[in-house]
């Protein structure tokens, strides 16, 4: 029998069993994250099972990031509801304005390698960066969970993609996922599990590896990770691999994905000039201190163009600290930035930044489906902190490539 | 058990914020979502569901956000039935779990307003207006038998644990 993926080797730790791809398997979980947005349903149908006690209060976080400050009445009580829930049950809690919930799993050190965690989120699939399986699911698994600790998973056959070659200094890694999700499609990792490798990897940041991570479910993945020396975890070498997927780095150009999938993808010159009237920097996707750093090089001592909102979304207000102690969030706010609560409403529709009708949004976050700020008649574009900071300055869409800042002539 | 009502046709890659936008997702009444189900995809879709619906779709239906709302959405407004060619992994799992059947099969050949005629963990699809019959294919054996139960609450209740289910299923096929 060949060696063990890295979901392998997690999901026949927690079965019990010596589990390959395409086995059924009945594994314990050794966290749940549920959020305001769909957390509250899932305690809605734990009690429906019959659920009264979860199975190990430690082992459950509630966190409050997708209707925060709540803005009205109805998202209050669900709230309120979710507080007398955490009361009851005696789990872990982080209240409104402290984070979108997988930054906060991530500093709080509630997830650690070969660990296996599910989530109310879709980009549950994050921790892949601290080497967990880590996915999202809907409310009837997370209720299931709750209730007896273990859930089934089918065991996901693995994409191998390697990274090859430098970087250029005015990509990062926002450019590599929107790559590989432009080259693998929407559902091109469908029911799988992508391994990333490269030199790329042992270089940079836990920050991008985070920023590639969070966005494999754009492909439809069930979970991703960044295989480095620093991981914690590795696949066996004679593992077996679905398909290998070669990316060159080194002639990478900086990438968008125009409206309305997240697979259409393109490289900033084709769409250059598009007038925006919305920059967002910020989210789970993009929203660490080394992006807002990005942001603040391109953006510092100048102001954003004439007619542009720049909205400032910082992941988590532990970041958002370090940004005020280090300047750059006095420098952001000098070029124009309005600083939001930390969290998902501006990202997902529910709270705040909503475009008005034809307007274009660019944007760092991970998703640009038609309504998703709220309005089905805007245009959202994604793409890295670079290329949002970038444009945010000329007021369309702009190519970081051509700044002084990475030794371009401007313009 | 039967099923049987007319196609409601739509494309590929008909995402969550589709079927029921962020903005509306947020409470615990469920029956809130059914007003705003596919409001940006379809605007006469509650006049075509009328009756009870088969949504027939292209490849990877339901991809996107985890937001279970979107397989509830569609029950409640009287969807019987999701055909497509492929669906994403969160919705699969979550659609079944609420106890609203899918079925995976070639639907290329199937026209808005045909009448579709399946039974419910069956092998094969039938056109009625097109004289077709699409072979479909099979939910995982654990699924099935979820789905079969009506969701993974009744399974809870019925059997109190989701390990004593899956014993109960072994012991079941022997």
């Amino acid at each position: 029998m060949a060696g063990k993926t890295i979901a392998e080797k997690i999901l026949s730790q927690h079965s019990g069993q010596d589990v390959h791809a395409g086995d059924v398997a009945l594994c314990d979980v050794d966290a749940v994250m549920m959020h305001d947005a769909n957390g509250p349903i899932s305690v809605r149908v734990f009690r429906s099972m019959g659920g009264e006690k979860v199975f190990d209060p430690k082992k459950v976080t509630v966190i409050f990031d997708h209707c925060c400050p709540p803005s009205n009445e109805k998202l209050a009580n669900i709230h309120a509801f979710m507080r007398e829930f955490v009361r009851e049950q005696g789990v872990n809690f982080y209240e409104g304005g402290r984070g979108v919930c997988h930054q906060i799993m991530v500093e709080s050190g509630r997830v650690k390698a070969g660990d296996l965690v599910i989530g109310t989120d879709s980009h549950t699939c994050t921790y892949g960066a601290l080497g967990a399986l880590s996915t999202g699911l809907g409310a009837t698994d997370v209720a299931t969970v709750l209730k007896g600790g273990k859930l089934w998973f089918r065991v996901p056959e693995t994409i191998r993609v390697n990274l090859n070659g430098e970087l250029p200094p005015y990509c990062s890694a926002k450019d590599i996922i929107l790559n590989v999700i432009g080259t693998l499609g929407a559902d091109g990792g469908n029911y799988l599990s992508i391994e990333f490798y490269g030199e790329y990897l042992e270089k940079v940041s836990r920050a991008q590896h985070l920023t590639i991570t969070n966005m494999v479910v754009e492909m439809g993945a069930k979970c991703g990770f960044t295989c480095h020396s620093g991981l914690g975890i590795a696949a066996d070498a004679d593992a077996s691999y679905l398909k290998t997927v070669e990316i060159d780095l080194s002639t990478m150009e900086p990438a968008v994905a125009k409206p309305h999938t997240v697979d259409n993808v393109c490289p900033v010159t084709e769409v250059e000039g598009i007038e925006i009237q919305q920059a967002v920097l910020g989210s789970c996707t993009n929203g660490r201190l080394e992006d807002f750093e990005t942001a603040a090089r391109i953006l510092g001592g100048k102001h954003v163009a004439e007619g542009v909102r720049l909205l400032i979304l910082p992941a988590s207000e532990t970041i958002l600290k370090q940004m005020a102690e280090n300047g750059i969030l006095s420098t952001l706010i000098a070029a124009g930035g309005i600083i939001c609560t930390p969290g998902c409403g501006v990202c997902v529709g529910t709270l705040g930044g909503v475009p008005a009708d034809g307007e274009v949004v660019i944007s760092s976050t991970n998703r640009n489906f038609k309504g998703r700020m709220g309005n089905n008649k805007a245009m959202i574009y994604l793409a890295s902190p670079e290329t949002v900071a970038a444009s945010a300055l000329k007021g369309k869409i702009s190519d970081p490539k051509k700044l002084p800042e990475f030794g371009g002539a401007g313009d | 058990m039967q099923i049987s009502a007319k196609a409601i046709v739509y494309g590929d890659d008909i995402n969550t914020d589709l079927i029921i936008a962020g903005k509306y997702t947020k409470t615990l009444n469920t029956n809130d979502l059914v007003e705003h189900c596919m409001e940006d995809l379809d605007p006469d879709f509650h006049q075509k569901c009328a009756d009870g619906a088969i949504i027939v779709a292209g490849k990877y239906f339901g991809c996107g956000s985890s937001r279970e709302q979107a397989p509830i959405a569609l029950k409640n407004s009287g969807v019987k039935c999701v055909v497509a060619k492929s669906f994403s992994r969160i919705f699969y799992r979550s659609a079944i779990n609420i106890g609203l059947p899918l079925i995976e099969c070639n639907t290329e050949l199937i026209e808005d307003g045909d009448l579709l005629e399946c039974e419910l963990g069956g092998n094969i699809l039938k056109d009625i207006n097109r004289n077709l019959t699409l072979h479909i294919h099979p939910l995982p054996e654990l699924m099935r038998n979820i789905l079969e139960c009506g969701g993974m609450v009744e399974v809870m209740k019925r059997y109190g644990g989701f390990e004593e289910f899956i014993r109960e299923v072994k012991k079941r096929n022997g």
